[in-house]
């Protein structure tokens, strides 16, 4: 009964092509579109958290002004000075490294090649907060630190734009009027989820960057690492503490700089990119449930010319769980194949668009199951349910059916 | 013990004042080998006696027994069973399925019979060489003449040998030269093959190769008369 059944089910779907396809195309828009969305949804999350982690974890940013994020009022509070990060240095405990930031867009050229790239100045604690190895050469020393040597260290981005596959280490650069020694190259870490290329740096002591290119003693900000096991609240109490003196703020005055932990920053990121796939993830949800209302539509359209037929089928002698079982397998192949045919293309859309929006492609097994789930649930009850009635009269009043 | 047979079965149609009464009670018995026309005027309940007689409808009240089994105390499961081993049927509108080709039509039910392939198409083909139709298998419902259809029908209803037909009008869209063909192929069927025969008919020549003629009227049996049947050309 079963095979019989099957081959009358796909007799009946190869009959009607037209009224096959449409039923397909409602269910393929549905699942394309919100397996699409919610994969490129979870690939923006998760680049965003892989950016942050390839930050370090136990990292707090100072910044002058009051807080992070547009229209933060930065422009009356004033920088800090190398002293700020030598006495928090000196009087917070529990602290890995203290690295002061100051830096400028330039463009660097050697070997006849030019590029624009960020002058990074820092202390050798940047590369350690920074979670960065090297991939040959060295870091600048204490003393290059104190002179502000004309040394640096240079990302693997600008490797590849000044050197092509040549190890720069022991070449020259020049950077404005002056001439730079390449001492140290860094592992690349690649793009971060924000489509900056985190390798696209030159690294140098920050009195350096300070005398030749800012011409100031300012320090843009300062990146603090914590170690392990030390509460990051508590540093973050102390260096608020310490700010606050040293920049001699008045009681109930607010704060001129703000201290961010890295964890915080992921954290809001990562809610913004999540509360983003959530509402693409329901714009696509629309998209399901129009096409689901195709599908009803063209499954209501249908019900007369199939009353008859299920009229004619059960006056010939068929059973009604016969009649009822072809359609169900009607239902369930062209929903599943509408739903395998969706969620290859979303595939496939997904891998591309993720492509061009720079983001990692995240396969999401859940959300295919559920879209393919959903098509398949609204083919199958259209598809069956009409059937259901029809299969109930008798033939006679099934073959009146106007 | 007949091989049909209704008894008082009335059957009315609507409720209240829109109420119609299609059948005022028939009393009517049919031998096992016999070949019945059944006339009457337009509306007379011919139809509706079929309809019954098919399993396809039911009757408001009375009852019909199939050889020695009451018909109105089978479920609907056990009334498909008894059209698809027993009963063949000719809609008066033919009823085929839409964008299906002649063969597909007419193999439908030895499918739900579970007949295997290759019988399944040997019987069709030959049902449709018998009514007139070799050549034109491949065809759709909408690419046949009236009278093209209603062979197909034919062929569907006499496709599994059943031991009853039931045709309604089986020769309205003919001509005099096919109906006296159709005739011909049922008077076969009824000879050689021993498939009890009912059918409707207005017309007298058609009715002149049954052996027994009920007239309709108002929705009872008016006269039941044996008849001679014409000589069939050999
Ligand atoms: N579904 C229905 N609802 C209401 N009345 C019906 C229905 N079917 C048939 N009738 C009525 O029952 C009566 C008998 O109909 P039936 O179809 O049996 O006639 P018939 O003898 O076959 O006529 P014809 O020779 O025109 O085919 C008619 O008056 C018709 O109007
Ligand atoms: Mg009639």
């Amino acid at each position: 009964m079963i095979w019989n059944t099957l081959l009358i089910a796909l007799r009946e779907i190869r009959r009607n092509l037209l009224r096959a396809f449409l039923t397909i195309l409602g269910i393929v828009i549905g699942v394309l579109a919100v397996v699409t969305m919610v994969t490129l949804g979870n690939g923006a999350t998760q680049a965003v958290s892989a950016q942050v982690a390839s930050l370090g974890s136990n990292l707090l940013m100072v910044m002058p002004g009051q807080r992070l994020g547009p229209g933060r009022d930065s422009a009356g509070a004033p920088s800090f000075k190398l002293a700020d990060a030598e006495a928090i240095r000196a009087q917070i405990p529990g602290l890995a490294g203290v690295a002061p930031m100051a830096s400028s867009q330039v463009t660097v050229v050697a070997g006849g090649q030019n590029w624009s790239t960020t002058i990074q100045g820092s202390s050798r604690d940047w590369f350690h907060a920074g979670a960065w190895k090297l991939a040959s050469g060295r870091l600048f020393n204490e003393g290059e630190e104190r002179a502000g040597a004309a040394v640096c260290v240079v990302g693997e981005r600008v490797r590849k734009e000044l050197f092509g596959k040549q190890d720069p280490v022991g070449s020259q650069i020049r950077v404005k009027q002056f001439v730079c020694d390449v001492v140290g190259l860094l592992q690349a870490k690649g793009q971060s989820g924000m489509g900056r290329d985190q390798d696209d740096v030159v690294v140098m002591p920050l009195r350096t960057v300070q005398r030749r290119l800012t011409g100031s003693q300012d320090v843009a900000g300062l990146m603090i690492s914590v170690r392990d096991g030390v509460s990051t609240s508590k540093v973050q109490q102390q260096l608020e503490g310490l700010l606050r003196e040293r920049r001699h703020i008045a009681d109930l005055e607010q704060d001129n700089f703000n201290v961010m932990d890295t964890r915080q920053i992921a954290e809001t990121l990562s809610g913004t990119t999540q509360v983003l796939t959530a509402l693409l993830g329901a714009v696509a949800a629309v998209s399901l449930l129009v096409g689901g209302i195709g599908i009803m539509n063209i499954m209501l359209v249908s019900v007369t010319e199939r009353t008859r037929e299920i009229g004619i089928r059960l006056a010939i002698g068929a059973l009604e769980q016969e009649v009822l079982l072809q359609f169900l397998i009607e239902a369930v192949v062209l929903s599943s194949l509408g739903g395998l045919i969706g969620i290859l293309l979303a595939t496939g859309l997904s891998m591309v668009l993720a492509d061009l929006m720079q983001v990692p492609y995240a396969f999401d097994p859940g959300i295919n199951l559920l879209a393919f789930g959903f098509s398949a649930a609204i083919g199958v009850i259209f598809g069956y349910f009409p059937a259901r009635r029809a299969a109930r009269l008798d033939p006679i009043e099934a073959l009146r059916h106007e | 013990m007949s091989l049909l047979s209704l008894q008082s079965v009335t059957k009315t149609y609507g409720q209240g004042q829109a109420a119609f009464q299609a059948l005022a009670g028939v009393d009517l018995a049919v031998e096992a080998g016999d070949f019945v026309a059944v006339m009457g005027p337009s509306g007379s309940g011919k139809s509706t006696v079929m309809n019954i007689l098919g399993c396809l409808d039911t009757p408001s009240s009375g009852s019909y027994l199939f050889q020695d089994v009451h018909v109105e105390n089978l479920d609907r499961n056990q009334r498909a069973l008894l059209r698809r081993h027993y009963l063949g049927f000719v809609f008066q509108g033919f009823n085929l399925l839409a964008r299906t080709s002649a063969l597909e039509n007419v193999e439908l039910p030895l499918l739900y019979r579970g007949e295997p392939v290759a019988a399944r198409h040997a019987a069709a083909r030959a049902a449709l060489e018998q009514v007139g139709l070799a050549g034109w298998e491949t065809h759709n419902p909408a690419e046949l003449s009236g009278g093209q259809q209603q062979r197909v029908a034919i062929a569907r209803a006499i496709v599994t040998r059943p031991t009853v037909l039931l045709a309604d009008e089986p020769t309205g869209n003919l001509d005099t030269r096919r109906s006296h063909e159709i005739m011909e192929l049922l008077t076969r069927l009824n000879l050689e093959l021993g498939i009890t025969v009912l059918m409707v008919t207005h017309e007298p020549d058609m009715a002149a190769y049954a052996r027994r003629v009920v007239h309709f009227v108002d929705g009872r049996v008016d006269s039941d008369q044996r008849n001679t049947p014409r000589e069939t050309p050999a």
